[in-house]
């Protein structure tokens, strides 16, 4: 069993994404461009966008978490997705940061980007409610 | 500003009897738009549409799960459909088939979705400026009145275009 917490999940994994590094405070991720991500021709699909965003978002959380030695069930209140320029047939990063972890929310930010670090190509914000494992 | 022709021709109406004001006709457009790309992987398909409005259905699969224990579908694919149907919206809305592009979209997830269950969205574009389109709707399993999330967004003309 590996430390790190299982922070992919089953739609992560089949989209494609990936874990592309775990040396900071949350794990960066990875979405290659790839047919099933694509919307127009050439362009990354708002909906793959929001995926990796999302699951870049509860990575941060997950890994807060099990610094923290706290072990919850998440379930997601709300996201807010900002597309800020088309992201091309490029990889995509993303990588979250929890703003807050209170006890029974978490309130988290995440930048996706490609070739510029500096210059996001979307942004979101995301409300997470988390309960005690069943 | 040059105009920037649409990626992929989309047929006019021909003979549907649904929208027949719109230049839009979702139900013609679907196989094209849908078999495809993002949207085809994830086997979106065409149900219904209105002259502001449009719904799609997102059919359960277990590998878009969002946790590998229970049978839930991710919010990711969620996200997708609505993305679509409110890009729909806009297009039957505007009677035309132009490039658009998602400002932004906001997705409170009120409930999770059954265990197994296909997902339906419903968008609606409810205003259409000359720059922007506001799309709201909502995410069902069956019962429209009781969603599994509720969606709004905001979308705008690629390149200078006019909405």
């Amino acid at each position: 069993m590996s430390d790190t917490p299982d922070i992919l999940t089953p739609y992560a994994r089949s989209l494609g994404i990936e874990i592309a590094d775990e040396s900071g405070d949350a794990p960066t991720l990875l979405l290659p461009f790839s047919k099933i991500a694509e919307g127009r021709p050439g362009v990354l699909h708002g909906g793959a966008t929001s995926g990796l965003l999302e699951t870049a978002g509860y990575a941060a959380l997950r890994v807060a978490l099990d610094r923290l030695e706290r072990d919850h069930r998440l379930k997601p209140i709300n996201v807010t997705v900002q597309f800020l320029s088309a992201a091309k047939k490029q990889p995509t990063y993303a990588l979250g940061r929890v703003t807050r972890a209170g006890r029974r929310n978490a309130n988290i930010v995440v930048e996706a980007w490609q070739d510029d670090r500096d210059r996001p190509v979307a942004t979101a914000v995301m409300n997470v409610l988390m309960t005690t494992p069943d | 500003m040059k105009e920037v022709e649409p990626t992929v021709t989309i047929p006019r109406n021909q003979g549907s009897s649904r929208a027949a004001t719109s230049g839009f006709d979702p139900a013609a457009a679907a196989p094209l738009l849908l078999s495809q790309n993002h949207g085809g992987w994830l086997g979106l398909r065409y149900r219904d549409h209105g002259e502001d409005w449009a719904e799609l259905e997102l059919p359960w699969r277990a590998d878009l799960i969002g946790e590998a224990s229970r049978d839930v579908l991710a919010s990711g694919p969620i996200v997708s459909l609505m993305d679509m149907a409110s890009g729909m919206s806009v297009w039957v809305k505007m009677g035309e088939f132009r490039a658009i592009a998602t400002l932004d979209l906001r997705v409170d997830y009120v409930r999770p979705s059954r265990e197994g269950a296909n997902v339906i969205g419903r968008a609606e574009c409810y205003r259409l400026t000359n720059s922007a389109a506001f799309v709201r709707g909502i995410a069902h399993d069956g019962d429209a009145n009781d969603p599994v999330a509720h969606i709004a967004g905001c979308f705008m003309a690629i390149m200078g275009q006019r909405l």
